[in-house]
């Protein structure tokens, strides 16, 4: 079966106040990175599945997230899935 | 009355909540391991504080498939009070026993400090030995209780009168300045809809006895004896 390698992205929905990001967001403003704007904080999951194929992988994952990885309360999340070349048997 | 507490590896109120309910209310308590599948045969289930599995993921997120946790919400869909303190907030509503998630204190601190809530609904199993609108002074020690939930939610909330506690000021007053980690609605507890499962973040086991300060959150308990009878 072959392995893919899955990266989720994880932010507090849009509706909800991030304060970390703000904070992180004057921060570099002090710096004089004047050019940044809506700087948003999240989590970066990255995992191994072993699965048939990329659309079911993609499946698989999504699954994970919406049972443990996130809390489609206050958070939102974004799935890509990369083939890894290795298999396993 | 029979009570059990659970012990989550990282729990740190259980003895706490054990001590209280043992020496000062006198009732029959026991501990229960997370990894039993089943209940004693107890009225009362306690989540007790603490920093279930590290807080990894997200506070309770983990605690939430521990396989105690079927036999809570069995307890609990049976009309039994379940009380969640702090982290066993946290748990009940990861698990979907109470509607809502936790955030990251406003101010991104852990806050440790006595606070006052104020009664919302004297009319349930936690909260029948207080006065309407009674102020409480009670500990608070976390850095995610800052409750959230959507907007349709909180509107059931109120209609079904399940906020329980806001903060609010010494004398009952409910302001921003009150609150604090910025819980909507001043939200410092919830009940489900049965008004069987409560869950807050102030701890009422920290202020049972006078010796630590207050006896502020002994109502509570006798609340829970009292609607046993």
């Amino acid at each position: 079966m072959p392995t893919f390698t899955a990266t989720v992205n994880v932010t507090l929905k849009k509706s909800i106040l991030d304060p970390q990001g703000q904070t992180t967001l004057q921060a570099l403003e002090v710096l004089g990175f004047r050019d940044a704007k809506d700087l948003r904080v999240g989590k970066h999951f990255i995992l191994k599945v072993d699965s048939d194929s990329k659309v079911e992988a993609e499946k698989q994952v999504k699954n994970m997230c919406e049972k443990l990885l996130i809390n489609p309360i206050i958070e939102e999340y974004h799935v890509e899935v990369k083939e890894s070349g290795g298999t396993s048997k | 009355m029979k009570a059990a507490v659970i012990v989550f590896p990282g729990s740190n109120c259980d003895q706490d909540c054990w001590h209280v309910l043992n020496d000062v209310m006198k009732t029959k308590v026991q501990y229960v391991w997370h990894k039993e599948s089943s209940l004693p045969d107890v009225d009362l289930v306690v989540l007790p504080g603490g920093f279930s599995y590290g807080d990894y993921l997200r506070t309770g997120a983990i605690a939430r498939f521990s396989s105690i946790m079927k036999a809570v919400k069995n307890h609990a869909e049976k009309g039994n009070p379940v009380i969640g303190i702090c982290n066993g907030f946290q748990i009940l509503l990861e698990a979907g026993l109470l509607p809502g998630a936790m955030l990251r204190n406003r101010s991104l601190k852990f806050i440790c400090k006595h606070v006052h809530i104020r009664t919302e609904n004297n009319r349930t199993s936690f909260t029948n030995r207080l006065k309407p609108h009674e102020t409480l002074n009670i500990p608070i020690a976390h850095g995610e209780g800052n409750y959230f939930c959507d907007e349709q939610t909180l509107e059931e909330l109120e209609q079904n009168k399940q906020i329980v506690f806001r903060y609010a000021s010494e004398h009952g007053e409910v302001a921003d300045s009150f609150n604090p980690n910025g819980s909507l609605s001043h939200i410092a507890g919830i009940t489900n809809r049965q008004g069987n499962v409560l869950g807050m973040m102030p701890h009422p086991e920290r202020a049972s006895e006078s010796l630590l300060g207050s006896e502020d959150g002994r109502k509570i308990w006798e609340s829970i004896l009292a609607s046993m009878k």
